[in-house]
């Protein structure tokens, strides 16, 4: 069997989908490419089919919370999305990241191309209230179906906060005010 | 919240307490009608080996569709290192999976050593690996018990049982905890080896190699256990690797990836093992692959014992990372500020994210951390081989009877806690 050979994926990426590529970088020999989150189903139908790249198996989706978030070129956004993608034809990684806005953190489901994505989305739905558009189960995974709050959020307290009081539950709210949304 | 029990009246009391309206798009259509049958499985159901709800709709004894409902054992792991030193993290990660902690320690062991670039010493590798597979044995003992006796054989259980308590003892000896041991730590392992240990692991070798034909002769030409097991819960490889899946199940299914082959970590590419694959992809290949596996692990604990040395060092030597001995604390004014600073702050690691993943007893175990540039992590995420494996289920058991849904469920060997975290 002729097996083609392999190729980078940033180079790619950007000869396919020019400026839906944010930047590309490494470290510790991880490549993570950030990627417009509006063609994220797109990339990864690339990523996935095309001979030189074939990342047919996908390992996890993690979401980070860059709360308190100050804009930059590397993280443009507060949340965080990191899809790790292996090949094993090739036997190499990738990371695949996308962001979400503060105000509506929203990014398009992969579960067309990885089936397995629909738990890994639904969970970090619940746990860091990014939503997944298209993924046709919306309800919490972990938490329990009346929980308020997103607990993985860097706002979200880990106890240790006062104990909430009539008398200063406002003073209260208003220190954590994503984490009640 | 619904219960998930179908609408009937018992006495004055109705049972359903929810609407199917809630379940509508994910259960179907039929089920709406009423034609087919919701029924709840779990969460105390002696089989689903936790506390595992499974909604089920049965066509008679036929699963339509099945919908898992997981977070019972939920933890809050995950954020609670996020308020942790790294490695204070490494007790917290024991709890996951509670039938191999050894393999949660590394992983996120392996993280920590990546992202803050920790040296690991080559003694330490060894004992690494060690503890590893003898965890991987003791998991699959648990595993083969509990799956054999789910089916109603109940002598190899006790056998399994008998067996892990060897290694439990041994975990025992070097750690001083039979379960939640946290002995691998960043930069190696936490301390060294007591002398008896050298023994107790040939004598368990030597004691458990035999063994694993009793099991077989127990079971794999039993006539039951092949009705049980052959030809139920098939999985393709393709969708196998869609969904997900890893560890023994996807072998089962005939795709050679075994991540200690693939990605070596500990040095596992020195050693000489086999990784045993099914071609079916049912329960009963499922269940040769881990018995094989079980084997194999056996050869490695043989190569990993002939070149373990008796002395030199289970833990790096950089101060900035690892506290002094305490030897060192009364004669070493520097011993005693890294000592203090190492149990007060932690160590720093940068503002950058890593991924690592290793062959935990169940699969592939992935640890994604995200540091803060400080001495916390921003973010640890554990992809867990069982939340993967029960997000599949609904395709491994669509079809088949009620009664098969025990025997696939064994077979995926799921714990809980590792799944919900």
């Amino acid at each position: 069997m002729h097996i083609p050979p392999p190729l980078d994926a940033t180079d790619a990426l950007k000869q396919h989908f020019g400026a839906d590529v944010l930047y590309s970088k490494q470290f510790r020999g991880e490549t993570t490419i950030a990627v417009n989150p509006a063609s994220l189903a797109e990339i990864m139908l690339f990523l996935r089919n095309t001979p030189g790249l074939v990342f047919n198996f996908l390992s996890d989706i993690s979401a980070v919370d860059y709360y308190p978030h100050i804009p930059s070129d590397e993280r443009p956004e507060r949340f965080g999305v990191a899809y790790h993608l292996y090949s094993m034809l090739y036997n190499r990684r990738l990371r695949v990241k996308v962001f979400a806005a503060e105000e509506t953190p929203v990014v398009p489901t992969i579960i067309g191309v990885f089936p397995a994505a629909g738990w890994l989305e639904r969970e970090i739905m619940d746990m860091m209230g990014v939503k997944f558009e298209g993924n046709p189960d919306q309800r919490r995974l972990l938490m329990p179906d009346d929980w308020d709050g997103h607990p993985h959020r860097r706002d979200y307290p880990m106890g240790k906060e006062t104990v909430q009081f009539s008398f200063n539950v406002e003073e209260i709210l208003k220190h954590k005010p994503s984490a009640s949304k | 919240m619904v219960t998930g029990i179908q609408s009937r009246e018992t006495g004055t009391k109705a049972v359903w307490e929810g609407s199917l309206e809630e379940l509508r798009g994910l259960v179907t259509e039929r089920a709406m009608t009423g034609e087919t049958m919701l029924l709840n499985m779990g969460p105390h159901h002696p089989s689903t080996h936790g506390v595992l709800r499974l909604l089920l709709e049965l066509d008679g004894e036929q699963i339509v569709t099945c919908l898992p409902d997981i977070g019972f054992l939920h933890t809050g792991i995950e954020k609670n290192i996020e308020d942790k030193t790294y490695e204070k993290g490494v007790p917290l990660t024991d709890r996951m999976d509670y039938l191999s902690p050894m393999s949660n320690n590394m992983a996120f062991c392996l993280a920590v050593e990546k992202l803050a670039e920790v040296d690991v010493p080559e003694r330490a590798r060894i004992i690494r690996v060690i503890c590893l597979e003898l965890a991987r044995i003791a998991s699959h003992m648990v595993w083969l018990g509990t799956h054999a006796l789910d089916m109603g054989a109940m002598s190899v259980f006790l056998y399994c049982f008998r067996e892990r308590e060897h290694i439990l003892r041994i975990f025992e000896m070097i750690s001083g905890q039979r379960m939640m041991g946290s002995y691998l730590r960043p930069g190696g392992v936490w301390r060294d080896l007591p002398p008896e240990f050298y023994k107790a692991v040939t004598d368990f070798i030597t004691y458990f190699e035999p063994k694993v034909d009793d099991y077989e002769a127990l079971l794999t030409r039993n006539p039951i256990w092949l009705d049980r097991t052959q030809g139920v819960g098939i999985l393709e490889p393709e969708v196998a690797l869609a969904w997900g899946v890893t560890g023994a199940c996807l072998r089962g299914s005939g795709v050679n990836w075994d991540v200690r082959k693939a990605m070596p970590y500990s040095d596992y590419d020195t050693y000489d093992f086999d990784v045993p694959l099914g071609e079916h992809g049912d329960v009963y290949d499922r269940f040769l692959c881990r018995v094989q596996e079980v084997r194999q692990s056996v050869r490695i604990l043989k190569q990993a014992m002939k070149r373990l040395p008796k002395k030199g060092p289970f833990r790096s030597d950089n101060r900035k990372f690892v506290p002094p001995p305490r030897r060192e604390l009364g004669q070493s004014m520097e011993a005693v500020i890294h000592h203090f600073k190492l149990w007060t702050h932690g160590f720093d690691a940068p503002d950058e994210e890593v991924y690592v993943s290793l062959e935990s007893p169940r699969g592939e175990i992935g640890c994604y951390l995200h540091g803060t540039g400080g001495n916390k992590p921003r973010r640890v995420h554990f992809k867990t081989p069982s939340f993967m494996h029960i997000s599949a289920l609904p395709v491994m058991s669509e079809g088949y009877l009620l009664a098969d849904m025990i025997a696939i469920i064994g077979s995926v060997d799921i714990v809980l806690g590792d799944c919900d975290r």
